[in-house]
Parts: C-alpha cells; sequence; structure tokens
C-alpha cells in the first residue's frame, strides 16, 4: 500500500497542443486535417453540381445559377482555399517524406509558404472562377 | 508460448503509400483542369460538355474521382481512429464512409459516361 508513494514519482511531459498554441508548421499539419474533411463532407455537393452541369443545358444553367447565390459563393471560396491548403501542404509533405527541407528553421519558412501561397491561390483563382 | 506479431511496423504502409500515390494523381490532373478552365474559359453547357468528351479525358477524370475516394478513405478513417474510440461508433463510421466514397464513385462513372 505504501509501495506508491515511496516510488520515485515520474510526470509525462505536458504539451499544450491547442490551435492557439501551435507554432506555423503545426498549424499547418491541423488545417491540413480540417480542409481534408472539410472538403470530403462537401464533396457531395460538388458532384451534384457536375453532375447537373454535365446532364443538360438546362441543367447546366440551373448549376450556375446555383453557384451564382452570395452564400455558395461563400462557400466555395472557403472549399477553393480549403483545397488550395490541403494541395500546398500536401507537397510540403511529400518533401518532408523525402527528406527535403526538414531543418527547423526550413520547416517553418515552408510552413509559412504554404499559408502565403495557397491564400494568394485563393484569392487568384476565386476571382477568376468564383466571384 | 506462441509468438504472435499482430501489431507493428509496415502495418499501414499501404496506405500510406497509397494516399501519397493518389495524391501525386491529383495534383497532376488539377493543375490540367485549371489549365483547361483558364484557357478554355468554357461560358456555356457546349463548351462544358466538350470539354469531357474526349476519352482521355474522361478516363483523366475519372481516375481523378477514383484517386480521390482512396485518399480520402485513408484520410478520414486516419481522423475516425484518432477520435472516435469506442469500437461500435467506430465501426459504423467507418461503414457510413465506405458506402458515402464508394457512391460518389459509381455516381461519378455515371456522371462522366452518360453519353
Amino acid at each position: 500500500m505504501a509501495d506508491n508513494n515511496s516510488r520515485p514519482k515520474r510526470y509525462a511531459p505536458w504539451y499544450n497542443v491547442s490551435p492557439g498554441n501551435l507554432p506555423l508548421p503545426g498549424l499547418v499539419s491541423i488545417f491540413h486535417r480540417i480542409s481534408g474533411l472539410g472538403l470530403f463532407m462537401m464533396l457531395w455537393l460538388l458532384l451534384w453540381l457536375f453532375d447537373s452541369s454535365m446532364a443538360s443545358a438546362e441543367g447546366y444553367d440551373w448549376a450556375r445559377s446555383v453557384l451564382g447565390g452570395g452564400f455558395v459563393k461563400l462557400l466555395m471560396t472557403g472549399l477553393l482555399w480549403a483545397f488550395m491548403h490541403h494541395f500546398c501542404a500536401g507537397i510540403r509533405f511529400l518533401l518532408l517524406d523525402m527528406h527535403v527541407g526538414i531543418e527547423l528553421a526550413q520547416a517553418r519558412r515552408s510552413s509559412g509558404v504554404v499559408f502565403v501561397v495557397s491564400l494568394l491561390l485563393t484569392l487568384i483563382l476565386g476571382a477568376m472562377l468564383v466571384w | 508460448m506462441v509468438n504472435r506479431v499482430i501489431t507493428g511496423a509496415h502495418y499501414g504502409f499501404s496506405s500510406w503509400l497509397a494516399q501519397r500515390v493518389t495524391a501525386c494523381a491529383m495534383a497532376v490532373y488539377t493543375v490540367v483542369f485549371l489549365t483547361l478552365l483558364i484557357v478554355v474559359r468554357p461560358g456555356d453547357y457546349a463548351t462544358w460538355h466538350g470539354m469531357f468528351v474526349p476519352v482521355w479525358m474522361r478516363l483523366a477524370t475519372l481516375l481523378f474521382w477514383l484517386s480521390l475516394c482512396y485518399h480520402a478513405w485513408v484520410g478520414v478513417r486516419d481522423i475516425i481512429m484518432d477520435y472516435i474510440k469506442p469500437t461500435a461508433a467506430r465501426l459504423v463510421a467507418h461503414g457510413l464512409v465506405i458506402f458515402a466514397l464508394l457512391g460518389l464513385a459509381a455516381w461519378s462513372v455515371q456522371i462522366l459516361w452518360r453519353a
């Protein structure tokens, strides 16, 4: 009974991994997961719109009118950002898999690049294709 | 004592690899498709539908969707394994995701080969 008290206590290290406390590479990682899940959840909508737009001229017009709505445009911009982040972060992870840029300074810089490039691509493609 | 190894290294290697191979395929298609969108600028049904008439484009698009379904399966399964602990709930979630993705894959075939 007293054994537990006499044993030296060893505490597991505790890390605060809430998003507000993560360094940039950690944010890239968790947002890679969130964006992937979000894209998965919205696949049905994208495929539905693709289906309609491919089926007939009326369906194409209907899909365009749906995509013309303000809320849908916001949603599509969000999905575009999710896709672009997932795309850029994915390329970064593939490079890390091949041991490219695994030094801390490089990894931090490349995670910043992921956020900047994916936001820029979202702005450019969003302006060209969504709005 | 029987020394059986039922867990350990290499257990998820094929999934890990498949996720990366499908990612590369989708990345290539994404660049091609976006380039086509920007060059062709499909503004009406005939042009839009016409983009998917060539067999290579149908096949490429189908491979994109199949890759996406496989890729999403590996990713969503990872998320389910990380956050859903009770076995029953996890099995139900896995089943729902599998059926959803199989349905989406079949749907994409139907869309592309409707004639």
